[in-house]
């Protein structure tokens, strides 16, 4: 749990770190002049690092409001307070290493961030809603913190028995899976924990009924269920953490580029103005004022030197996002403005299936006859390969594949990966069909073809094969549509396809059944021709024995 | 036309021994056939006519004996192997029709034909489509190159079948009880067929239970029983007068 490793820093903070600046100002005057040295060593370094221009950022926009999400003017756009923040620091990098930077958000899957990041190395930093743990720590480089959350527990507005945590130990109370707010209600020893893979979904169960309490972050309790007026708040926010920015821990020139940026944005103010904007600041962010210059850093995050927050006409003017967000992209996305986005990841969905598909088939043929026709060890590996590919999940296998042999150095693209994996995996199944098929012909087709003094190799090729092949054809085409579906796994990989849009977009805007409606016509029209196809030849080469 | 006379027989088979397991399938097999002749192989159900057949063209391997086609020598399983070159040659001389046609469904009739000539003799498109609407004449098929084999009657489908043997070219063909799946009146076709053959000087070999045919078109009859030879000799010694027990017993069966 983050509060743990952030309340001394709440209580205690001000007095250690008002001593510790004091010491800083001290060490840092005698060694200036080997740190600027170092400084410009590290920016020579840094713009090579950064050469190309982009920072990237890796985050899942389907972590939705005010994180992520896709405006509710043009829901091809991802908008949101950390796409501000990796703008604003992409400007202060910029500015600082005199080269044109930008921040280019990274499309990706939630729970393989870390991988994205540690292992694939798909983008330069996490900037999600990325809780700062002590686990994560060992593994990442986080910089300071660049929001303070904290957890709130919501129930149906006309609930009168949860006012607390306490009141809920033996109920379902519903969080996001592997959040800190999860681990919390695990530390409680709530009893009925229903873990959900989006922020949405806890409070329309709640709302039906099927959970007494969702505990999430603040941040999602403003813009998900405090504009529900069928909800409620039970109790104040408690269990404070941190969101941080996690990059590798090889990286640290960029690091503590980026530290310094963060810190420039807490001093001059642009944080609070995009967290104000996003109706996020409120008096836990004094935690965000750090030594050596915390006066100054409390009176840019909103605060007085006392650390109490300024009272708003104080502070400037900011242009603020509506909080019916969510709603204002269900009402304001229209069919011509989603269809073509859903469009674009049903053609990823195609591009995938045609592409793992042919390569399903290629490799299929030489298991398949390494099987049947392969000298003693032979068939054995090949049937080694086919239950082997037939029986490893091709979640795991995506996974291996992706994260596990980058380790290595051996990377491939992602959507590279999903082909190689789909292919490998579906060609086990391939190979078993055209086994089937091949023994499927009767034996006395090769003795026609041998006492026309054919050889095996063209007796199988010219006679058998086109037999089989047609045999094979009706499975086949089912294999096909089932890798339709099956393609969808690879959203873990962050190969953007139609599910994932999907999900994206119905959870910017909630429109869970429309866009359903629209996904799903999309995938029976891949499908529904197929089985069509599947059953013709079926029944053209039945007729045709 | 006595094809006995010439000297060199087409194919020559010596103390042929085929085991299905412990099971003598053909117990010392020895036979010979001439140029342009005409052999009906006669006898009882497992008899081993089948066996035999498969092996001269060497379809099956065997365990002991020799086989002799034109120039080409086959030996006991072990030496040169069933699906080796020499069993390639034998079967350039020999060409053979099944029972069951095993026509190439996925393929038309004229490509039926055309297929060996264009893989294994090297023809090209034209001169194969020429060689099989030629033969397909030969059989009466000519208007049916482009059937399929699913839409040929029984009959049409073995004529299509012994066109497709004789694209190779072959000096003798071995046919496996060609007509038992026939029925009556398509038989006729294809018998008359094989008497258009013999009269050209093509060597039969025909296992056939119709001995009306072996009688009118054969020019020696065999009889095969629990694999041997057990008497041999013109159709209308062998089938009128049968010096054997055995085959008078098999005889008054088939015929009556
Ligand atoms: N593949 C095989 N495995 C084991 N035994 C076999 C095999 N093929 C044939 N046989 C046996 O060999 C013997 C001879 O069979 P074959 O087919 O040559 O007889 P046939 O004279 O052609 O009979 P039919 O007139 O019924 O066709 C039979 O007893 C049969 O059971
Ligand atoms: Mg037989």
């Amino acid at each position: 749990m983050q509060a743990s490793i952030l309340l001394p820093r709440c209580i205690a903070g001000p007095l250690a770190q008002g001593l510790a600046a004091l010491t800083l100002v001290v060490l840092v005057s005698g060694g200036f002049a080997a740190a600027a040295d170092g400084a410009a060593a590290r920016n020579e370094r840094l713009r090579q690092r950064l050469a190309d221009g982009v920072l990237r950022w890796g985050g899942d926009a389907e972590g939705g409001a005010p994180f992520q999400l896709r405006d509710p003017k043009d829901p091809g756009r991802v908008i949101g307070f950390e796409v501000e923040l990796a703008d604003a620091l992409a400007d202060v990098l910029s500015h600082k290493l005199g080269i044109p930077i930008v921040a280019e958000f990274v499309q990706y899957e939630w729970s393989t961030l870390g991988l994205g990041l540690l292992e694939s190395r798909d983008f330069d930093c996490i900037i999600s809603g990325f809780e700062i743990t002590p686990k994560r720590r060992e593994e990442m480089r986080f910089i300071r913190p660049y929001y303070i959350y904290a957890e709130q527990l919501v129930v149906r507005a006309d609930d009168e028995r949860i006012h607390g945590l306490d009141d809920c130990l033996d109920k379902s109370v519903g969080t996001l899976n592997g959040t800190a707010a999860d681990r919390t209600l695990e530390e409680r020893g709530v009893r009925h924990i229903v873990r959900f893979d989006g922020q949405v979904e806890p409070y329309l169960d709640l709302e039906a009924g099927r959970l007494d309490a969702v505990l999430l972050d603040t941040p999602i309790v403003l813009y998900y269920a405090s504009v529900n007026p069928k909800l409620k708040n039970a109790g104040p926010p408690f269990g404070r953490g941190e969101y941080g920015i996690a990059l590798r821990p090889d990286d640290e020139d960029l690091a503590e580029a980026l530290d310094d940026a963060l810190v420039e944005l807490v001093r001059n103010g642009r944080l609070l103005s995009i967290l104000r904007r996003w109706h996020l600041w409120n008096a836990d962010q004094v935690a965000l004022a750090l030594s050596p210059d915390r006066e100054t850093q409390l009176r840019g995050l909103g605060f007085d030197a006392d650390g109490r927050p300024r009272p708003e006409a104080e502070l400037p003017p900011v242009d603020p996002v509506d909080i019916h967000v969510i709603a204002d992209s269900a009402r304001s996305w229209t069919f011509p403005q989603y269809a073509p986005l859903l469009l674009k990841a049903a053609c990823m969905t195609v591009f995938l299936t045609l592409c793992s598909m042919a390569v399903a088939v290629v490799i299929a043929l030489p298991v398949c006859l390494a099987r049947l026709y392969g000298p003693p060890p032979v068939p054995w590996l090949a049937l080694a390969y086919v239950e082997f590919f037939r029986g490893i999940p091709l979640l795991l296998l995506l996974f291996v594949l992706y994260f596990g042999f980058s380790s290595f150095g051996l990377q491939m693209p992602a959507v590279a990966t999903a082909i190689v994996g789909f292919g490998l995996n579906y060609a086990a199944y391939e190979a078993e069909v055209y086994r089937s098929a091949i023994l499927s012909v009767p034996v006395g087709q090769w003795d026609a073809g041998r006492a026309l003094g054919m050889t095996e190799a063209t007796t199988f090729r010219r006679i058998i094969l086109p037999q089989a092949l047609q045999t094979a054809l009706g499975p086949m085409t089912n294999d096909f549509v089932a890798l339709f579906k099956d393609t969808s796994l690879v959203s873990v990989i962050a190969v953007p396809e139609l599910t994932k849009e999907y999900l994206i977009l119905s959870r910017s805007s909630l429109k869970f059944l429309e866009l359903g409606l629209l996904t799903a016509v999309l995938y029976l029209c891949m499908s529904v021709p197929l089985g069509y196809l599947s059953r013709y030849l079926e029944h053209r080469f039945k007729s045709a024995r | 036309m006595m094809a006995q006379t010439e000297s060199e027989p087409l194919i020559s088979v010596t103390g042929l021994v085929k085991r299905y397991g412990d099971r003598r399938v053909l117990d010392s097999v020895s036979l010979s056939i001439g140029q342009r002749e005409t052999v009906a192989l006669i006898g009882p159900s497992g008899s081993g006519k089948s066996t035999l057949l498969r092996c001269i063209n060497g379809l099956t391997a065997w365990e002991g004996g020799e086989i002799r086609v034109g120039p080409h020598r086959l030996q006991a399983a072990g030496t040169p192997g069933p699906n080796g070159a020499p069993s390639r040659q034998v079967r350039r001389l020999l060409g053979m029709v099944f029972q069951d046609f095993q026509l190439f469904p996925h393929l038309s009739a004229a490509d039926n034909v055309g297929e060996a000539p264009r893989q294994v003799l090297g023809l090209d498109r034209a001169a194969a489509r020429s060689r099989a609407a030629e033969l397909l004449e030969r059989v009466g098929m000519a208007s049916y190159a482009a059937s399929y084999p699913y839409q040929l009657s029984g009959g049409q489908k073995q004529r299509v079948a012994i066109a497709r043997a004789l694209a190779m070219q072959p000096q003798g063909l071995l046919c496996d009880e060609i007509t038992s799946a026939l029925d009556p009146e398509l038989k006729h076709e294809v018998l008359s067929v094989l008497e258009d053959l013999k009269r050209d000087g093509m060597t039969l070999v025909l296992v056939t239970h119709e001995m009306g045919f072996a009688r009118r078109a054969a020019d020696r009859v065999v009889v095969l029983a629990e694999g041997r030879v057990i008497e041999e000799g013109p159709p209308r010694q062998v089938l009128d007068a049968p010096r054997s027990d055995r085959t008078r017993q098999f005889l008054s069966r088939v015929l009556s």
